[in-house]
């Protein structure tokens, strides 16, 4: 049975395959998810030491209201990036947060290297050391389903593992849970892979009494209410995410052809519409949500004469579709599947897998890059190559291969072209050209992911309420503190809209959590803070922040940006933000 | 007339589990899904299909057949009645259920078992559940 009103932490030493349990009250404060991932995390980091280095810890955490309301389906991964090389930090959801809870532990801290390949099971009275040498190599799927023939919890389990770009510590290498989520952008995989930990089995069977079951039922309905018969999530649950191709496009603010453009003259044929009028067969949930945005669509592909079909059934969402397709000028659905089920099974970020081909594109029309040293060459719309050279940056077999495996960044540093590199704080940008609220909160977010502030949402929020350059970056500092506090809980950021200071007030109640909505204030500027000085540890350097003179050169939103502005708004978040 | 659950739209089920939560809630009085008498699990992985273990609402039910000390009692219109005063935990109906709807709680020493109230239904964003 769970005790709620204590931090109960597990610690995972791979090398000498010894675990501690910790009771840890004094992080009671923090909850859980972000706020407790970022306090062990700091407290484990070896800041003199290499992100891939075996001293380094990845923390896993989940949260108060995990899987018992409505969308708390998260937990957080808080680790260095080999990506960045300073604050890695990714969420996850599917069955992770229930698997969590109901095994116990509201944060799982794993250490060390392994000897030889291993998995873990991870239960509520039992963790073993499983010898993971016959998966190694293996792709995320045939992993996954071999770990699901062996492992205890079915149904209550939570399936994490590496491809083989995590094995090979490609940069942006990211974790597959439960096949159709990640922990993705910022390299999670490769430190797995540098631990020679293919893989986790975490499940969850116990029990927990409910405290004060009429209260909690008065709760759990409301918010289940908002969530199902209301419109507030209609948008995820309906077309998803992929509904804002045709929009972005038509609004001038979908990045095309390595934001060569900012809208793609294809759109229509692979806009959300057109995925769920065409391929869409079902939709999935996270485990406790009703809501269900998890978009399946099926990849039907005649494999030889004689009507010989294959299926493969594939999850599309608006950021697979901008940064495999309009990016990429890929112009089918059916083009696109095959690149996102690519890098499903190799086990690599998305968004990044993108962003680098796009810009290796770019980079091969200028003469940065030959075909000698690539073997095939990189062409718009051509999925066929890109799958042969995101192979390649999997197996690495040149310098060249071994360079674009550490990311984009550091590909244009050393070769050129920074100027079309779309990379802030160089993690590859997400599907927005905005404007600045984007531009700034990716540069300035901790994690440089739009997930971190929104700001391409307040570009558009400031557009509409004519904001002042102040109002915006305002927002974005008052928006990520705030994102602090969900992350915290672990809830779902499609839900921010159900989950109000009073909602969560009341939600924290029910497992005996006491706070007010300055209490929730506070504890998101103190973990904003937290975070700020634990990355500046780690190298981040806010004075150094390359903007490519692409971001400068596409109109954002039908706006022509300047650097002069953006630094105007810079020295202004640094002093409100205190960086 | 008592009515009996059905899920005949498991293929609109996306696997939320809020049914499970429900009924978890409700009659056991825990958050553990792992508590519920109505079991969502995939088979196959989550690209596959999800399917679901309830009761069948036998109207000559095993479970009560060999239930020696009268907690589970043959309803009318089919399914149990469980008197859980009654219930000496020996879990002779957990392996009498052919369908696997019976798990016995090793935490209470007791079974769980469908009592066929219909709570879980009203939680089910999907129009999967219903009563007939």
């Amino acid at each position: 049975m769970i005790n709620t009103s204590t931090i109960r932490v597990l610690e995972i030493d791979l090398a000498e395959k010894k675990i501690i349990v910790q009771e840890r009250d004094d992080l009671a404060p923090f909850w859980g998810g972000t706020g407790l991932a970022t306090s062990l995390f700091a407290e484990y980091v070896a800041y003199d030491k290499d992100p891939l280095d075996p001293a380094q810890p990845i923390v896993l955490a989940c949260g108060p209201l995990s899987a018992i309301f409505p969308m708390a389906t998260k937990a957080v991964a808080v680790f260095r990036s080999p990506l960045t090389g300073e604050w890695g930090e990714s969420h996850a959801g599917m069955r992770i947060a229930i698997a969590m809870r109901f095994c116990g532990f509201r944060a799982i801290i794993i250490r060390g290297k392994a000897e030889r390949p291993v998995f873990l099971t991870i239960g509520p009275n039992k963790v073993d050391f499983q010898d993971g040498t016959p998966l190694w190599g293996l792709p995320t799927d045939e992993t996954g389903r071999i770990l699901r023939q062996i492992s205890p919890g079915r149904g209550f389990r939570s399936c994490l593992r590496i491809g083989p770009a995590g094995e090979k510590q490609v940069a942006f290498a990211n974790v597959n849970v439960d096949t159709y989520r990640h922990f993705g952008r910022l390299g999670l995989g490769a430190v797995f892979g540098a631990k020679l930990l293919k893989a986790m089995v975490i499940y969850g069977d116990s029990s927990e009494p409910i405290p004060d079951v009429k209260h909690y039922k008065e709760v759990y309905d409301s918010i289940y209410h908002l969530a199902v018969n209301t419109d507030i999530m209609e948008k995820y649950h309906g077309l998803g995410t992929s509904g804002n191709i045709a929009a972005l496009s038509a609004l001038g603010a979908l990045p095309t052809e390595n934001l060569r453009k900012n809208s793609f003259h294809r759109s229509s044929a692979i806009s959300g519409e057109a995925f769920a009028r065409d391929t869409l067969v079902r939709k999935v949930a996270c485990t406790g949500c009703p809501v269900g945005c998890i978009h399946i669509g099926v990849r039907r592909k005649l494999f030889a004469p004689g009507h010989e079909y294959e299926a493969a059934y594939i999850s599309y969402d608006y950021e697979l579709i901008f940064a495999l397709g309009s990016l990429l000028g890929i112009t089918t659905q059916e083009q696109i599947y095959d690149l996102i089920e690519y890098v499903e099974m190799s086990g690599m970020d998305a968004i990044t897998a993108g962003v680098l081909l796009a810009w290796l594109t770019e980079a091969y029309q200028k003469g940065i890059v030959t075909k000698e040293e690539l073997g095939v060459e990189p062409v718009f719309n051509n999925e066929t190559n890109y799958i042969k050279i995101l192979e390649d940056i999997v197996n690495q077999p040149n310098t060249l291969y071994r360079l674009l495996a550490c990311g984009t960044s550091r590909a244009a540093q050393e070769l050129g072209g920074q100027e079309f590199a779309l990379t802030l704080g160089n993690n590859e940008m997400a599907g927005y050209h905005t404007g600045y609220a984007n531009l700034l909160g990716l540069s300035f977010g901790t994690r440089h992911s739009h997930l971190d502030n929104a700001g391409y949402s307040i570009d558009q929020k400031a557009l509409r309420n004519n904001y002042s350059l102040e109002q915006i970056v305002r927002e974005i500092i008052a928006e990520e503190k705030w994102r602090n506090v969900l992350n915290s809980l672990c809830v779902c950021l499609f839900a921010k809209e159900v989950y109000t200071k009073e909602n969560i007030c009341a939600a924290l109640s029910c497992v005996g959590i006491t706070m007010t909505g300055e209490d929730l204030d506070k504890l998101g500027e103190e973990i904003f803070y937290i975070k700020n000085r634990t990355r500046l540890k780690l190298g981040y350097n806010p004075n150094n922040i390359n903007f490519a003179d692409r971001f400068f050169e596409t109109s954002a939103l039908g706006q022509e940006l300047s650097r002069q502005t953006l630094n105007n708004m810079i020295a202004m978040y640094r002093s409100l933000a205190r960086i | 007339m008592g009515k009996i659950l059905h899920a005949d739209q498991m293929k609109k089920c996306i696997g939320c589990y809020s049914c499970m939560l429900a009924c978890a809630r409700t009659i056991q009085h825990d958050f553990s899904p792992h508590k519920a008498a109505i079991q969502i699990r995939s088979v196959g992985g989550l690209q596959s299909r999800l399917v679901v273990d309830i009761c069948r609402g036998c109207t000559d039910p095993p479970c009560a057949l060999v239930c020696n000390c009268g907690a589970l009692n043959a309803r009318l219109d089919g399914g149990v009645r469980f008197h859980k005063n009654k219930c000496i935990g020996c879990g002779n109906c957990v392996e009498a259920c052919t369908a696997g709807a019976i798990r016995f709680d090793e935490d209470n020493k007791r079974p769980i078992v469908c009592i066929q109230c219909g709570t879980c239904i009203k939680y089910c964003p999907h129009e999967v559940l219903s009563m007939t």
